[in-house]
């Protein structure tokens, strides 16, 4: 037991019993939680186990009040409808949304932020971390931090067009289904069930392998596998659309299918639909990732988080972290964006649920 | 009674249709092939002669649904062709790979299941506390990350800077089950983690919608205690999300094999379709998605089965 270690049970325990005698239950459950775990993970393997714990408190603490900052800060500069919003909105909506900020700066700005080249080769293979390169070199010796900043503008960037497109093609078909009606609205359903009947991982694999890895035909695979969810969805929030009255009326005034598509029941269906894109990117995004790490995605040498962890894995039986961190870039943006829909999910439903 | 088989029947029908379908699609997809096979197998630099004898020999000379029949007859034989790269027979390479990733998948399924269920009521019945909020941020995060994410932290941490499990699950037929079961630690628990998260929420989500429902207010006003609520008016209506969730979350562990297979170099199914993916090798690619495919359809079929004959509007129809 040293010092630190020791430390760190006294703050936590004070902060448990402080909270017990004020009667603050959601405090001292997880304070006296995280106490318990603190003392198994202290008892067992000393002072790194402390240290491991202090930081992911430190982690958790820092993110908290920078998301409390970065709400205070949107409040501040923002008006109107979005103002009130976000005075109501929970603190993993706000850290949500700082972290898509800094990925959109980081990968809007990737070569002036990264110090060195996307695949320019700057020390030996597996350098350690030094000044020069702050979390090391990968197995080529390029520069592990330019990667994964140029790993924001490839994998994100990609995954955002790969979505943007299967919500074009998706939205469309559903849109021209709903308001067709009839044998075309029940073909489209039927090929859509079909497809949808195979897991997209393993058609994603069948088409690659057929299609070969280029960068286009990843996009044109994996966009035309989520297609059918986003029809599906489309589809059927129109479907409630089109029995209006207003939609009866455009139509006696003679309107275009496309008209009455774009116009009339569009913006009727928006707010589903970016919800349901948040949730699509999330999912186009680790599909790209995984295929990635399988080594069918993005291609070298093109910096990607997915073949990166794959590259540099053979680290992780020496004990290193380095090869976790674009792993981990991928959960941190996935958890973002997720916390972010969520709140709208719940704002737009207004369900106390 | 009558109208509970039929309604079965019906839909056991509509699955064997998507399952022809999906089979055509997986057939169809390798017809898509700039050329023909034989000649993306062999390359650009083959001479013609090479080309015609490697198309006699697959048998490409006959129309396209002449050989769909074909396969498909000897698909239902158990037999899926020869494989491109290694000459052997698909269902030798196959079979002892499918019992391994068989294993893995009752394996993680066998711990996930119970968990998910426990988590998922007591979630829902304590919903907004700090349980709820603690399990949702955690589930949150489990779900959005990668598998592969979640293996190598566990590789790591159980493997490496305390070498509890071993961090390659290489296993071989005559193997203890004891000392399977332990090699097969870390990949199980990745998918259980995973697999938990997706299933506990999807729990969750089906009670508590369960229990907003103006029938069980009606047990709470007219003073039913609250075990009874949960035993006698909700479960009977739960089992039908329950069995739901339960199957779409098996059939989501089929395709996390995949990757999980990849991250712990495990001799599984998953393991074959990647490699053959990357060789091309055609025929095993068919043989490997078509078993996921018709594994994953078979279980959503049994969810909706389940969900139509424990539904008890329809059981008890008057």
């Amino acid at each position: 037991m040293t010092t630190f270690s020791l430390s760190l049970l006294a703050a936590l325990l004070v902060i448990s019993v402080l909270a017990y005698l004020y009667r603050r239950n959601s405090m001292f459950v997880p304070s006296a939680v995280i106490l318990a775990i603190t003392a198994i993970v202290t008892l067992y393997s000393g002072e790194s186990g402390a240290i491991v714990v202090a930081r992911l408190i430190g982690i958790v603490i820092g993110s908290s009040v920078a998301a409390y900052f970065f709400r205070a800060l949107l409040i501040v500069l923002l008006r109107g409808e979005a103002k009130k919003a976000l005075q109501t909105a929970p603190l993993t909506a706000a850290f949500g949304m700082l972290v898509i900020l800094l990925y959109s700066i980081a990968a809007l700005f990737a070569p002036q932020i990264a110090p060195y080249g996307e695949s320019e080769i700057v020390g030996s293979s597996y350098a350690l971390a030094d000044d020069k390169m702050i979390l090391g070199g990968d197995q080529l010796g390029r520069d592990m931090f330019s990667r994964l900043i140029y790993g924001a503008r490839n994998t994100v960037g990609l995954s955002i067009a790969t979505t943007c497109l299967a919500f074009l093609m998706g939205t469309s078909l559903g849109l021209f289904a709903a308001i067709r009606g009839g044998w075309v609205d029940q073909l489209l359903g039927r090929m859509v069930d079909t497809v949808m009947a195979i897991p997209s991982l393993i058609f994603a694999l069948l088409l690659l392998s057929i299609f070969g890895t280029s960068t286009l035909s990843l996009i044109l695979v994996i966009a035309f596998i989520y297609t059918p969810l986003i029809f599906r969805l489309t589809r059927s929030v129109a479907g409630n659309i089109v029995v209006m009255d207003y939609i009866e009326a455009a139509r006696l005034r003679g309107e275009s299918t496309w008209y009455l598509m774009r116009k009339e029941i569009l913006p009727n269906a928006l707010a589903p639909l970016i919800a349901e894109f948040g949730l699509r990117f999330c999912f186009v995004f680790l599909l790209v990732a995984g295929l990635s790490f399988l080594g069918l995605g993005i291609q070298p040498p093109t910096a990607d988080w997915g073949s990166m962890v794959r590259e540099n894995a053979t680290l992780i039986s020496y004990g290193e972290y380095i090869p976790l961190i674009p792993a981990a870039a991928i959960a941190l943006l996935t958890v973002s964006v997720n916390f972010v829909v969520d709140w709208m999910l719940y704002r737009s439903s207004g369900l106390k649920v | 009674m009558n109208d509970l088989v039929a309604i079965v029947v019906k839909r056991l029908g509509f699955g064997l249709v998507t399952l022809l379908a999906v089979s055509i699609i997986i057939f169809g997809a390798v017809e898509l092939l700039p050329g023909d096979l034989a000649q993306a197998v062999l390359g650009q630099g083959a001479t013609e002669e090479t080309v015609r004898e490697l198309r006699a020999q697959l048998g490409l000379d006959r129309s396209p649904p002449e050989r769909y029949l074909a396969w498909l007859g000897g698909v239902f034989q158990g037999d899926f062709g020869q494989s491109l790269a290694s000459k052997k027979d698909v269902a030798s390479l196959i079979g002892p790979r499918f019992s391994n990733t068989l294993f893995l998948a009752l394996y993680a399924a066998a711990i996930a299941v119970p968990l998910a269920m426990f988590l998922g009521i007591a979630a829902a019945l304590y919903r907004n506390s700090w349980f709820d909020r603690a399990t949702n941020v955690g589930t949150l995060t489990a779900i959005s990350s990668p598998e592969f994410f979640v293996g190598y932290i566990l590789i790591l941490f159980l493997a490496i800077k305390n070498p509890w499990f071993p961090a390659l699950s290489n296993v071989t037929p005559d193997m203890a089950f004891t000392e399977r079961l332990n090699r097969l630690f870390l990949p199980a628990m990745t998918m259980v983690l995973v697999v938990t998260a997706h299933m506990m929420r999807m729990t969750r989500a089906a009670i508590i919608n369960l229990l907003a429902s103006p029938y069980i207010e009606m047990a709470r006003l007219k003073g039913v205690p609250q075990y009874k609520v949960i035993v006698k008016h909700a479960l009977p209506n739960a089992w039908a999300p329950i069995i739901n969730v339960v199957a779409l979350n098996l059939a989501y562990l089929i395709t996390g094999v995949v990757l999980v297979e990849v991250v712990f170099v495990y001799p599984g199914i998953g393991q074959l379709l990647v490699d053959s993916v990357t060789k091309r090798d055609f025929p095993v690619v068919q043989a490997c998605c078509l078993i996921f495919a018709a594994t994953y359809i078979l279980l959503n079929l049994a969810a909706d089965v389940g969900a139509i004959v424990s539904n008890p509007r329809l059981r008890h129809r008057k």
